[in-house]
């Protein structure tokens, strides 16, 4: 089973790696889109696949990043690359704050908390609440990645940027999952009463898990803004937050890959049907129906941990 | 010598009073047993210990620490561990994986020693698997470590939750009817594994209702009824004693 698993990782890095040479720029941009989400999606999977804290508000995360991101890089003109442990970071510091008071609450509850810090960040975009953020109109004039001399420009480059950012980011959660703190967060999701009563600390993990998962939501977002050079807040919509949660659930919570194969239908799919136009979001919507009651542990679900 | 005191301990549910001013000492290195009928607030007491719920009067000292107030995890970590009374596994996991869960305090590394392999992150894992493993054979389920909890027999699920809480390297081991469910041979070989961990330097506080098990593994019994105690002593006292006959048959007899 390893050997195949190994075998079908293999073929499918070798094809992501050679994609950019046999697609047109549209399709590789497509992939970008779906590499992007990826990311998110791997972040928002600690938080809710690994500890099973119900977040519909990652897109808030995502928002703080690019933000960082493009307000450094526009009126400081620091490099948009150096910015992104910056942007990792105010993220996840954002995310730490919010959950602080809220992180206690029960999985419904918290759900309707985080839409609610989703909706206030991209009001407080679109408001400018804080006179930098350029409101409705977002910031422009992002300068392209200088990745050592090269500049980084059409979507090929951003293409070996983005996944092997993925790459980097999917080696790093491997060996995590296999970690005391990764461990500890299936504690929680399991049974927190249980957690805190075999010595962990479960407010701690929860608030690690927010932060964590927040934090490559930052770093996304800037990435994002590189790729984009303009953003605003109409790319941080209650919708992203609802597309990156389905994308978690439908591949299979805690499930690495399943997360992945699921980046791929949700953001890939709906542009294979396009001349369909509004009657692709409806067969979008009745698939991701069947599929949960169909298989509602995902696509393809965790499977547990090997111990050498 | 006095490992844990319970003073004048009190908790109310709304207006029903589930423990009612009780005190009572568990001995360093003891086996106690904490019986009365259903409903009389044992595990209400068990959960006061471990701090899932507040008191409303009383104190709890455990080696000369002061519980009350402390986060559960805390209490766990100066010496206490527990099973629940309707067991508390880690569902999904492997035996294995849940018995790392006790293991977990005592280790040290995060994020970022996990991210990078370091060196000391390895070695501490290595350990603590060891010991998970070593704390599975200690109540005889070497060979489920990988099974998935939920796949196990429930007298396993049992034994499971008391390798998890032994993991901890407890001083003091509370065990809530940890014969529930269990068949007649079940039962012997967990009198057996009681007295093992007896061995092992552990004391145990323990809430049952099989009589036999209680008679033959404890040394002192402490009976509740109605959130009070009603009596307290050697298995012979309690069991000669006029009230707690009168409980038991009082309240329908169902042990
Ligand atoms: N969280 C709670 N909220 C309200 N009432 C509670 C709560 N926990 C326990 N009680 C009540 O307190 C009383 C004591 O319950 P407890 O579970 O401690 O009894 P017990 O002695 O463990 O009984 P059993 O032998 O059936 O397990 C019961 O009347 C119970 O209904
Ligand atoms: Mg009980």
């Amino acid at each position: 089973m390893n050997r195949i698993d190994g075998w079908i990782a293999g073929l499918c890095a070798a094809l992501l790696l050679v994609a950019p040479l046999l697609l047109n720029a549209y399709w590789v941009d497509v992939l970008n889109s779906v590499g992007l989400y990826a990311l998110l999606a791997l972040g928002l999977n600690l938080i809710l696949g690994e500890a099973g804290l119900f977040n519909m508000g990652h897109a808030a995360f995502y928002a703080m990043g690019a933000y960082t991101a493009a307000i450094l890089n526009t009126r400081y003109q620091i490099p948009i690359l150096w910015t992104l442990p910056l942007s990792g970071l105010v993220a996840g510091l954002f995310a730490l704050a919010v959950a602080r008071p809220v992180v206690h609450l029960r999985g419904d509850y918290l759900l309707i908390v985080t839409i609610g810090v989703g909706e206030i960040v991209r009001i407080a975009l679109v408001n400018d609440v804080f006179g930098i953020t350029g409101g409705a109109n977002g910031i422009f004039g992002i300068s392209r990645p200088n990745f050592f001399g090269f500049i980084i420009r059409q979507p090929q480059q951003f293409f070996y940027l983005i996944w092997g950012f993925v790459a980097l980011t999917i080696f790093l959660l491997l060996r995590l999952k296999q970690s005391r703190f990764g461990r500890a967060l299936n504690y929680l999701r399991e049974d927190a009463v249980a957690a805190e009563g075999s010595g962990i600390n479960t407010a701690y993990y929860k608030l690690a898990a927010f932060g964590l998962g927040a934090f490559w939501a930052g770093m996304a977002g800037c990435l994002f803004a590189a790729k984009m050079t303009i953003i605003s807040p109409e790319s941080f919509s209650f919708w992203e937050s609802v597309m990156l949660f389905m994308i978690v659930i439908l591949g299979g919570a805690g499930s690495i890959p399943g997360v992945l194969l699921a980046a791929f239908l949700v953001i890939g799919l709906p542009e294979l049907f396009r001349e369909f136009s509004s009657a692709r979001m409806l067969v979008f919507g009745l698939v991701m129906m069947v599929m949960m009651v169909v298989r509602p542990q995902g696509l393809l679900p965790a499977r547990g941990r090997r111990f050498g | 010598m006095t490992l844990l005191s319970l003073q004048q301990l009190t908790k109310t549910f709304g207006g029903l009073t589930a423990v009612n001013n009780v005190s009572f000492n568990v001995d360093e290195g003891a086996v106690v047993g904490l019986i009365g009928p259903n409903g009389a607030g044992k595990t209400t007491v068990f959960n006061l210990i471990t701090g899932n719920y507040q008191p409303d009067r009383g104190q709890i000292t455990f080696a000369e620490c002061e519980l009350v107030g402390l986060r559960t995890h805390r209490i766990i970590t100066l010496g206490i561990a527990r099973t629940f009374q309707n067991i508390r596994l880690f569902q999904q996991l492997s035996a294995l994986e849940n018995v790392l869960a006790g293991c977990h305090y005592r280790m040290r590394g995060g994020i970022l020693s996990a991210m990078l392999r370091l060196p000391a992150q390895q070695r501490e894992e290595a350990d603590a698997i060891a010991r998970a493993l070593r704390e599975l054979e200690f109540v005889g389920l070497s060979e489920q470590a990988l099974t998935v909890a939920k796949n196990l027999a429930y007298g396993d699920q049992r034994r499971l939750e008391i390798a998890r809480a032994l993991a901890t390297q407890p001083r003091l081991l509370i065990l809530d009817e940890p014969a529930g469910g269990m068949n007649e041979q079940e039962t012997e070989a967990l009198i057996g594994l009681i007295g093992r961990i007896k061995a092992r330097g552990i004391t145990l506080l323990l809430i049952e209702h099989d009589m036999r098990l209680v008679m033959r593994a404890c040394e002192k019994l402490v009976v509740l009824e109605y959130g009070g105690k009603i009596a307290e002593g050697s298995p012979d006292q309690v069991r000669r004693d006029p009230r707690v006959i009168e409980a038991y048959l009082g309240a329908g007899d169902d042990e």
